[in-house]
């Protein structure tokens, strides 16, 4: 079973390549047939410095030598230099942001999924009782209110109103400085996973199988711990994926407004300054996460439900 | 001495919107110490609910009323803590279908170990072994293999052998088999039915066996129970039964099922028209509408069995004329 896994694993990481290479040609001719381009500023600049400009970026040549150029360097693992933040490249840029929105996006999600997970297995145990109703009011709430709105509140009343925590700012990754972020950015995610945890445990209570389970005689606890929480898993499993892969590569928002810096904030910066090479390498970036993400809930997939096991080639 | 399972005017209730669906209707029987009875009777007849009931294991929208005692013993609506110390241990369950009614993310092993764990107070290995052992008294080939498989990865009757043996490892009382050939071809329904015969034999399990299909209640039990619309229609020793029904409704399935010797071109006698509404509920006898032999008094008064007094009996005008 072991070995079947591997080579599982093996074979979904292969395919992952053309995938890639897709993703990286539809991001590269996308944002080349976007108008403008990455000196466009307010003071229009002589002619001159800017042919020089597209001559020393190598952005004078036809599109297709680029893109072969571009692709020849990122097999390299060059990512190329950022057209607008001066001396640096973009894997440095990378290096600097990606580990900040990680950490806040693992963090995040890990309160998110043991708060979310616990309230929407006892919302489930409560079905229909003052818990059950209470939690999903507040989760429909929790995914209702836009984390630009929660984000402000929460630095206006713990950091400006109580004066607990910094309203912002990164510290080096000070524990204090990373419970705002963690909070706004895991409250929608909680929502989320308490009803998709909910949904899976109120249908799997309703299996035959549980039934069965408690006609041996044993206790409700152990109904639930041995014969419901891994098939209600399952839908949770699914929505984890790839929701892990977006909070971690940044959110432009939280990364705004608590000054963090994240990689989000060089993504929308660099799309709006039509920086190709650092728009280009967050973009490979987050597809390999997707990439890896899907196949590791796939793998949990497999753990979770012995049908599926079989069924991985 | 009080009977093993002792039922009397037991209701069940489900609340469906603002409807009510009443699935059993003030039902009395009891089952005695080392008997096997059949109950009988169409979908909806309230032959599972009774004994889910019983049980405690109906769906949250459902009630139940009445009392249903084991060994002198009140079980009806009592808590989930004194509900457990009896089932599994002294009434087991063994369900109609085998593939949704076995956790399909556990070894078969484990599952039928649980009960054993539970109430015998077996560790691991103890319960391994009689785990095994209660595959191969269930006729399980490659019981040591099946232990380690999911239930997917067996068939149909391995399935519901899995079932009988996870039911019987704690040598329960009473076995309730509610439909457990129905999912089955012939060959494996003789063959688990034969199982259910061996077990009562050799462990002098009491069992309750529910079924639509007649022939596999004469095959097995000493009594049956004829069940309609949630109400006791006819109640008798399974030979008394067959040969001299007393209620036209025993009457009617008797007369439909098919035998070797009846021509295929003709068609097979059928009791005309559908069960009633379980939503309403008439004050005659349910059967009334359906009924060949009926009579304007069924319709205004609903006759009544005792049948806990064991004599052959049925529901009916007819007989108390």
């Amino acid at each position: 079973m072991l070995r079947r896994m591997l080579a599982f694993t093996l074979r979904r990481l292969v395919v992952a390549i053309p995938t890639l290479l897709a993703i990286a040609t539809a991001s590269f001719f996308l944002m080349r047939a976007a108008p403008g381009g990455p000196f466009d500023t307010e003071a229009d600049l002589d002619p001159e410095v800017l042919e020089n400009l597209y001559t020393a970026y190598g952005l004078d040549k036809p599109l297709l030598e680029q893109y072969g150029v571009y692709l020849a360097n990122v097999l390299k693992g060059d990512f190329g230099p950022s057209l607008v933040y001066e001396d640096f490249n973009v894997t440095e840029l990378i290096a600097i942001g990606l580990p900040v929105s990680a950490r806040l996006g693992v963090i995040a999600m890990l309160v998110a999924l043991l708060l979310g997970g616990t309230c929407g297995i006892v919302a489930a145990l409560r079905h229909n009782r003052l818990f059950d109703h209470a939690t999903m009011t507040m989760a429909m709430t929790g995914i209702a209110i836009p984390s630009f709105v929660t984000a402000p509140i929460l630095a206006l009343f713990f950091g400006l109103y109580l004066k607990l925590l910094p309203v912002a700012g990164w510290n080096d990754g000070a524990a204090a400085n990373m419970v705002l972020p963690v909070i706004a950015l895991a409250l929608p995610q909680l929502a989320i996973i308490a009803r998709l945890m909910r949904g899976g445990m109120l249908e799997v209570l309703r299996a035959n199988f549980v039934r069965t389970a408690r006609a041996k005689g044993l206790p409700e606890r152990q109904v639930v711990i041995n014969h419901v929480l891994q098939s209600a898993a399952v839908p949770l499993v699914g929505y984890l994926g790839p929701a892990l892969a977006g909070i971690m590569t940044g959110s432009l928002v939280i990364e705004l407004i608590f000054d963090l810096p994240g990689v989000g904030r060089y993504f929308i910066q660099g799309a709006l300054n039509r920086d190709y090479p650092l728009v280009m390498g967050i973009v490979i970036v987050y597809g390999t996460l997707i990439i890896l993400l899907n196949l590791l809930s796939d793998l949990a997939y497999a753990a979770l439900d012995p049908r599926v096991r079989r069924t991985y080639r | 001495m009080s009977p093993l399972l002792e039922i009397r005017g037991l209701s069940v209730r489900f609340d469906v919107g603002d409807a009510t669906l009443t699935a059993v209707r003030d039902l009395s029987f009891d089952i005695a110490e080392g008997q096997c009875v059949g109950i009988v009777g169409e979908s909806g007849a309230g032959k599972s609910q009774t004994f889910l009931a019983a049980l405690g294991l109906l769906a949250e929208n459902a009630k139940a009323e009445g009392s249903v005692r084991y060994r002198g013993r009140e079980i009806l609506n009592v808590p989930r803590r004194e509900l457990d110390t009896l089932r599994g241990r002294r009434i087991a369950m063994v369900f109609q279908d085998p593939l949704s009614g076995l956790t399909p993310t556990l070894r078969v092993g484990r599952q039928i170990e649980e009960a054993a764990r539970r109430h015998l107070g077996m560790n691991a290995r103890q319960a391994r072994a009689k785990a095994r052992e209660m595959l191969e008294t269930v006729r399980m080939p490659d019981a040591e293999h099946c232990l380690d498989a999911y239930p997917f990865e067996l068939s149909g009757g391995m399935r519901q052998r899995v079932m009988i043996a996870l039911g019987m490892i704690c040598r329960p009382d009473l076995l309730i088999a509610d439909e457990p050939t129905t999912a089955l071809d012939v060959t494996i329904q003789a063959q688990i039915l034969g199982l259910l015969a061996e077990m009562r034999r050799e462990l002098n399990t009491s069992i309750v066996l529910i079924t639509h299909d007649l022939a596999v209640a004469a095959g097995l039990c000493d009594r049956i129970m004829i069940l309609y619309n949630g109400r006791l229609m006819e109640s008798g020793t399974t030979s008394e039964v067959f040969t001299s029904p007393k209620h036209p409704y025993t009457a009617g399935l008797l007369a439909s099922l098919p035998s070797l010797a009846s021509d295929p071109a003709t068609d097979l006698p059928a009791i005309s028209g559908q069960p009633p509404d379980a939503f309403v509920t008439t004050p005659g006898c349910a059967f009334a509408e359906r009924c060949l032999q009926v009579m304007d008094r069924c319709r205004i008064e609903r006759p009544v069995l005792a049948a806990h007094e064991g004599r052959h009996a049925a529901a009916c005008h007819l007989n108390t004329k």
